[in-house]
């Protein structure tokens, strides 16, 4: 099997599992704060807030994933229920480009990410 | 329908009804307490049939290989068996010790146990009476004191508070159960820089850590900051000033929302450790008392820069009324 650097996902590159347990609380941070989004991640039990987003971190970085465009849809239900839009989804996008650059990941493997983030839109709008 | 086995009784539990609910409401005694999943006073041990995952959340491995489940956040999916037993097993007899008022709220008990207790400063433990009334304590004691030391907040009407202020004696049997709750002292990193937190009886587990923390040599600064409304909620207080004298690193801070002075801080505990703390990047913390406090707590620690790993809360669950209330709070 091939290991050539631009087949290996950017899970891969950036350090693997460790790399996602410090970007999460990065990046979990910076949606709490942030008052256009915050109600939608707010969680009575942070710690299972934080494996949700660390889950949401590795699958956009291509790490090991089990979650298909059905999940995404019926997991976003209740939020588009609750009014989740396009605003919402580019403010998430935007915290999490801030978060990759704040752990210096290389923008050709940022761009990636946000690639496969963006490709999401449709499953997470439920349209 | 789902129904459950005790002691060669079937039981039918209604749609949605938890373990717990249903035995009681067919007259089966099972000691409870918060009825939320949390405080593991309604522990029972299923001898057959399949128990639903959420029912053993926050259990430890032995505990869920040897089939024990919380009855409370037990719902038996339709048409399921459920064969179940008690956890007297896990039960350790005690006595009452010696009992005193801390403050006009906060009573004192101290129990000794027939067998050896093995405990981590801070967890919290199930109190049972003999007729099996149940409440969720903090332990205050280090492990090597021997005797468990709970700070019991006297409730007004409260059943177990109540009944241990006006009724019960030293020598008492009663029976404690667990211990569970990861809030406690774990060696290592001894220069990392420690917060803890609580309001009201809060202090308890508290009072433990610091000193589990301080005896294992720990060498960064120590945070302590306890709340309450007025002064008369706070205790201890002569005790932990000691403390704070005899150990350079370690900081006693209490405060009250009205009738500070000079020794004792006025205004919301948060404004408080934000004065004191004002960047707590890479600290330990650990939270105890009023949930709401303790959940608005851990949020803006953690917004202010603690890493989620380090953030230790547990937030005191009221005891849930029973059916028939028996006045408990």
């Amino acid at each position: 099997m091939s290991t050539a650097a631009q087949e290996k996902s950017v899970y891969e590159q950036i350090g693997g599992e460790p790399a996602m347990a410090a970007a999460v609380d990065v990046f979990y941070r910076k949606v709490l704060s942030d008052d256009r989004i915050s109600h939608f991640f707010e969680d009575v039990d942070m710690e299972r807030q934080s494996a949700k987003q660390k889950a949401f971190l590795t699958m956009v970085t291509g790490g090991p994933s089990n979650y298909t465009g059905k999940d995404m849809r019926a997991g976003h239900a209740p939020l588009v229920k609750r009014g989740l839009n396009d605003v919402h989804f580019d403010a998430v996008v935007e915290h999490l480009r801030a978060t990759l650059e704040e752990l210096n990941v290389p923008a050709p493997l940022v761009e990636r990410v946000l690639a496969i983030a963006g490709g999401a839109r449709a499953d997470v709008l439920n349209r | 329908m789902a129904r459950v086995k005790h002691e060669s009784r079937w039981y039918p539990l209604e749609a949605e009804e938890s373990v717990l609910d249903g035995l009681l409401r067919q007259g089966v005694a099972v000691p409870n307490a918060c009825r939320a999943g949390a405080c593991q006073s309604c522990l029972m041990r299923a001898l057959s049939g399949d128990v639903p995952e959420a029912a053993r959340a926050g259990l430890k491995d032995t505990l869920r290989t040897q089939g024990y489940f919380l009855a409370c956040v037990c719902r038996p999916v339709t048409g399921a068996e459920l064969e179940v037993a008690g956890a007297d097993a896990l039960r350790v007899p005690a006595r009452i010790e010696s009992m005193s008022l801390l403050s006009p709220s906060v009573l004192r008990v101290r129990l000794t146990t027939d067998a050896s207790f093995d405990y981590r400063a801070g967890q919290y433990v199930s109190l049972l009476r003999a007729d099996g009334l149940a409440r969720s304590y903090s332990l205050a004691s280090l492990p090597r004191e021997g005797l468990l030391e709970l700070h019991v907040r006297l409730v007004p009407g409260g059943a177990m508070s109540g009944w241990l202020v006006r009724e019960a004696r030293v020598g008492d049997a009663m029976a404690v159960q667990g211990p569970a709750g990861s809030c406690f002292y774990v060696p290592g990193r001894p220069e990392q820089p420690l917060l803890l937190a609580g309001t009201g009886t809060g202090l308890a587990p508290l009072y433990g850590i610091v000193r589990d923390a301080l005896e294992a040599g720990h060498t960064g600064p120590i945070w302590l900051f306890h709340g309450a409304r007025t002064p008369e909620g706070l205790y201890l207080a002569d005790e932990l000033r000691e403390l704070a004298a005899r150990n350079v690193g370690f900081h006693y801070r209490p405060g009250v929302l009205t009738g500070g002075s000079r020794d004792v801080a006025e205004g919301a505990l948060d404004v408080l450790i934000r004065a004191e703390c004002p960047k707590p990047v890479g600290y330990r913390a650990w939270l105890c008392g009023d949930s709401d406090l303790v959940l608005s707590l851990r949020k803006k620690l953690f917004l202010s820069g603690l890493s989620l790993k380090d953030l230790h809360a547990d937030a005191f669950l009221p005891s849930a009324p029973r059916v028939e209330a028996v006045g408990a709070r």
